[in-house]
C-alpha cells in the first residue's frame, strides 16, 4: 500500500522525525481551520500518487488564512494526470538552504533491504545515479542488525555529507530505520531531505509504501487505505475475501491460482487480437478452495462489471477436484439466480488435471444454455474472445 | 536421483497439528513420501493417526531431529509464527525447510534469511509462499499433486503453484525428475537460479522448464546464470504480459514497479541467451516436448 504524502508526514512525525507542521484538509472549510492554526505563509499541496503535481499547478504558497483558503479551494477538485484531487496538505514553509536525499528499501535481487543516500536530493534519484554514479551511495543493510548509529554513520561518511549536518543525517538515518521496521515498510523516501538556513535538518517529503501481508500486526493501517480511490468492484471483492484486480477489458476472469490467472489474461489477450481487440476485464483468483460459494461470489462480482460481455472459468484441478468446481459452478449459477440475479453473459468453462472428465460430465448434465465448455485453456480463451466480439 | 529430495528423504512438519497440516501430511504420506512426525510444543509426546500410519508429535525440530533422523522440514504455520518457526528450524541445521504459508511479511522473511545467512546457509529454504517440492515417484513435501505425472527427465522451476500443475500436466508423458515451486513471494530462499544449477549437476534432468512472473529481476538474473553455466536446452514461460504497472497481482512480488519487472523485459532476456520462450503454458511444453523428442 502507498501512502499519500500526508500520511508520510504523520508517520514521521509519530516516529519522532522532524518534519513541518501542518495538516491535512479535504474542504476549504477544512483548510481555513489549519491555516489559522498554523499563522503566516504556508504551502498548500494537492495530494495525489502521481509525480509531476508541481509542474500542474498543484502546489502554490499562500500568505495568510484567505489566501491559504483561495488555494486550497483552487487546488481541491483540480485533476493531474486523471487523478482528481481530493486533499490538500498545508504546511508551514521552510528556508531549504540544501537538499539531500535517503531512502531505505526491499532489495529483491539480494534478498535484503538497502539504503540509497545521496547529498544531491530534491531530483529524481534515478536521473542522479545515472548521471552522477559517484554522488549516490547504495549500501545493504543487514535485516537482523539494521541501522545502528555506526552503521548510520558509515553511510553518512560514505555519501559526503557536510560535517555541520553529519550528526543529525545519523540521528535521522537510525530514526529512519526504525520507523522502517516498526511500520513494515518496503520503502521509505525522503526526497527532499533539506538543510534550513539555521542548520537544521527537516523530512520534507515522504514516499512510503507498506507491506499489506504485515496487517495482522498492524490494525491502525486499515484507516490508511484511501476508500474514494478504491475501485468499488475491489472494494466489493475485498469484502467477500477475493483477490480481484479490475482491468479495462471486456472478458471477465475467473481461475485458481495467481501466476494461472496470470497466465489466462495474456492468453484471453492474444485471443482477443484476433476477436476485435477485446482484453481481460479483470484479474481473479478464486484460490485453492473454489467452493460454490466462492465461484458464486467471484462469479457475482465479475457479472456485476457491466463492460463484461463473456466469462472464462479456468481451473486447473490441482488439490481441488474438478467435478468439486464443476459443482461449484452449477451451484452458483443456482444461488445467483436465488439471489434474484439475472445471468445473461455467457461462461465459457476450461477443467483440467484432477478429475477433469467427471467435472465436464457434470457440467455437460446441468445443461445450460449459458455454459460452453471448453477442454484446452487456449481454445477457451479463444471462445471467450469471440463471444466477447460478438457481444460488443 | 532428483535435486534436493529423494525417497529417503524423512519430512517433518511444522504445524501437523493444524487444519492445513494435517491435510497436506495425509496427502503426502499417500504420495508415498517418508513422513516421520511433526512437531508442537504443546503436543510433544503425542501422536497423531493419520489412516493408520501413527506420526509422533515432538516439541522441536532439534528433538524430532535427534529422534528419527528427519532431513526436511515442510511448515504450515499461520504468517504470525512463520518466522519463528523457520529459525527453529534453521537453529535446527535441518538441510531443507520448506515454506508453504502464504502471507508473511517481508520483515520476516528477510530476517530469518539473514539469519540463515550468518549462520553459514545450512539450511536451503524453499519459499515462503510456495507450493513446495515434489520428486514424481520419489517424496513430495508441500502441496504440489501427486498424482499429475510421474517421474522422468523434466526438471521444473516456477513461481507458481497452478502454472506449476498446469506445466507438469502438459508434459506428463515425459514426466519430471523433481518440480520446486519456489514462490511468488518478493523475498524467497530458493531461487531460479538455485534450482537451475541444481538441475543442471542432476544426471537424471536432461532439460529444464522455468516459469517466471513478473515483479523483481529474478527471471533476468536467471538469464545470465543459463548463459554462463548451463549447458541442458531450457524452455521458459512468463506470466503477467497484461498487467498493469503498481497493481499486485495475487501474489505479494507479482507487481510491476515504474517500467521494471516486466514480462517482456523478462522474456526478452531469456530468449537473448537462447532459451526458448512460449506465448502460453501449451505452446512452452510444446516447445519442451520437441527437444526432448531429439534426445
Amino acid at each position: 500500500m502507498d501512502l499519500y504524502e500526508y500520511q508520510g508526514r504523520d508517520l514521521f512525525e509519530r516516529h519522532g522525525l522532524p518534519v513541518l507542521a501542518g495538516g491535512v484538509a479535504n474542504t476549504p472549510e477544512e483548510a481555513r481551520a489549519i491555516a489559522e492554526r498554523l499563522g503566516g505563509r504556508v504551502v498548500v499541496k494537492a495530494q495525489v500518487k502521481v509525480g509531476g503535481r508541481g509542474k500542474a499547478g498543484g502546489v502554490k504558497l499562500a500568505e495568510g488564512t484567505d489566501e491559504t483558503v483561495a488555494r486550497a479551494t483552487d487546488i481541491l477538485g483540480m485533476d493531474i494526470k486523471g487523478h482528481t484531487v481530493h486533499k490538500v496538505m498545508i504546511t508551514v514553509t521552510a528556508d531549504v538552504a540544501e537538499e539531500y536525499y535517503f531512502s531505505y528499501l526491499l532489495d529483491r535481487a539480494n534478498r535484503t533491504f538497502l539504503c540509497i543516500a545521496s547529498v544531491a536530493g530534491g531530483m529524481d534519484i534515478e536521473q542522479v545515479a545515472a548521471e552522477t554514479p559517484d554522488r549516490v551511495v547504495k549500501a545493504p543493510i543487514d535485516a537482523v542488525k539494521g541501522v545502528d548509529e555506526a552503521k548510520a554513520r558509515e553511510i553518512v561518511t560514505a555519501a559526503g555529507f557536510p560535517a555541520d549536518v553529519a550528526d543529525q543525517v545519523v540521528e535521522v538515518a537510525v530514526g529512519l530505520w526504525k520507523a522502517f521496521v516498526a511500520e513494515d515498510a518496503t520503502l521509505v523516501e525522503v526526497n527532499p531531505l533539506a538543510k534550513t538556513g539555521d542548520g537544521k535538518l527537516l523530512l520534507l517529503d515522504a514516499k512510503i509504501t507498506l507491506d499489506e501481508n504485515a496487517g495482522f500486526r498492524h490494525p491502525d493501517h486499515e484507516a490508511l487505505v484511501d476508500q474514494a480511490a478504491v475501485d468499488p468492484l475491489e472494494q466489493a471483492a475485498k469484502e467477500k475475501d477475493l483477490n480481484y484486480v479490475k482491468l479495462d477489458g471486456e472478458v471477465g476472469i475467473i481461475g485458481n491460482g495467481a501466476g494461472l490467472v496470470m497466465s489466462t489474461l495474456d492468453v484471453v489477450a492474444y485471443a482477443g487480437e484476433r476477436h476485435g481487440g477485446v482484453k481481460p476485464a479483470n484479474f481473479l483468483d478464486i484460490g485453492g478452495g473454489a467452493s460454490a460459494a466462492v465461484m458464486a461470489n467471484g462469479l457475482e462480482i465479475v457479472l456485476s462489471d457491466p463492460s463484461v460481455r463473456s466469462v472464462f472459468v479456468n481451473v486447473f484441478g490441482g488439490i481441488t477436484a474438478c467435478d468439486e468446481v464443476a459443482n461449484g459452478i452449477v451451484q452458483a449459477l443456482a444461488l445467483l439466480e436465488q439471489r434474484g440475479e439475472q445471468v445473461t453473459k455467457p461462461l465459457v468453462v476450461r477443467l483440467d488435471g484432477n478429475n477433469a472428465e467427471a467435472g465436464r460430465a457434470i457440467l455437460d448434465g446441468a445443461n445450460n444454455p449459458l455454459v460452453q465448455r471448453v477442454d484446452t485453456m487456449d481454445g477457451a480463451a479463444e471462445r471467450a474472445a469471440k463471444l466477447a466480439a460478438a457481444g460488443v | 536421483m532428483a535435486i534436493w529430495l529423494t525417497k529417503d528423504s524423512k519430512v517433518i512438519v511444522q504445524g501437523m497439528t493444524g487444519s492445513e497440516g494435517s491435510k497436506h501430511t495425509r496427502r503426502m504420506l499417500a504420495a508415498g513420501t517418508n513422513v516421520v512426525g511433526g512437531t508442537n510444543p504443546r503436543k510433544a509426546g503425542q501422536s497423531v493417526d493419520f489412516d493408520g500410519t501413527a506420526l509422533p508429535v515432538f516439541a522441536t525440530v532439534a528433538d524430532a531431529m535427534a529422534q528419527t533422523g528427519a532431513d526436511v522440514t515442510v511448515i504450515f504455520v499461520p504468517p504470525q509464527f512463520t518466522k519463528a518457526a523457520v529459525i527453529e528450524a534453521i537453529d535446527a541445521e535441518i538441510p531443507l525447510a520448506v515454506v508453504i504459508t502464504e502471507g508473511v511479511p517481508v520483515h520476516d522473511t528477510a530476517a530469518f534469511w539473514a539469519y540463515n545467512v550468518a549462520k553459514g546457509e545450512r539450511t536451503r529454504i524453499i519459499g515462503p509462499n510456495c507450493p513446495g517440492i515434489a520428486s514424481p515417484g520419489a517424496s513430495n513435501a508441500g502441496i504440489i499433486p501427486a498424482d499429475i505425472t510421474g517421474s522422468g527427465r523434466i526438471g521444473l522451476v516456477s513461481k507458481s503453484g497452478t502454472l506449476t500443475y498446469q506445466m507438469m500436466y502438459e508434459l506428463r508423458d515425459i514426466g519430471f525428475s523433481t518440480c520446486v515451486g519456489i514462490g511468488g513471494d518478493p523475498i524467497i530462499g530458493t531461487t531460479h537460479i538455485d534450482a537451475l544449477a541444481a538441475f543442471e549437476a542432476d544426471p537424471e534432468t536432461e532439460a529444464i522448464v522455468m516459469i517466471g512472473e513478473i515483479g523483481g529481476d529474478a527471471e533476468e538474473r536467471a538469464a545470465d546464470f543459463i548463459k554462463a553455466n548451463v549447458t541442458k536446452p531450457v524452455v521458459g514461460y512468463i506470466a503477467g504480459f497484461t498487467a498493469p504497472p503498481g497493481k499486485t497481482m495475487g501474489h505479494a512480488g507479482a507487481i510491476i514497479s515504474g517500467s521494471a519487472g516486466t514480462a517482456e523485459a523478462k522474456k526478452e532476456a531469456l530468449e537473448a541467451v537462447g532459451v526458448k520462450v512460449g506465448k502460453t503454458p501449451t505452446e512452452t511444453a510444446n516447445l519442451m516436448r520437441e527437444i526432448m523428442s531429439t534426445r
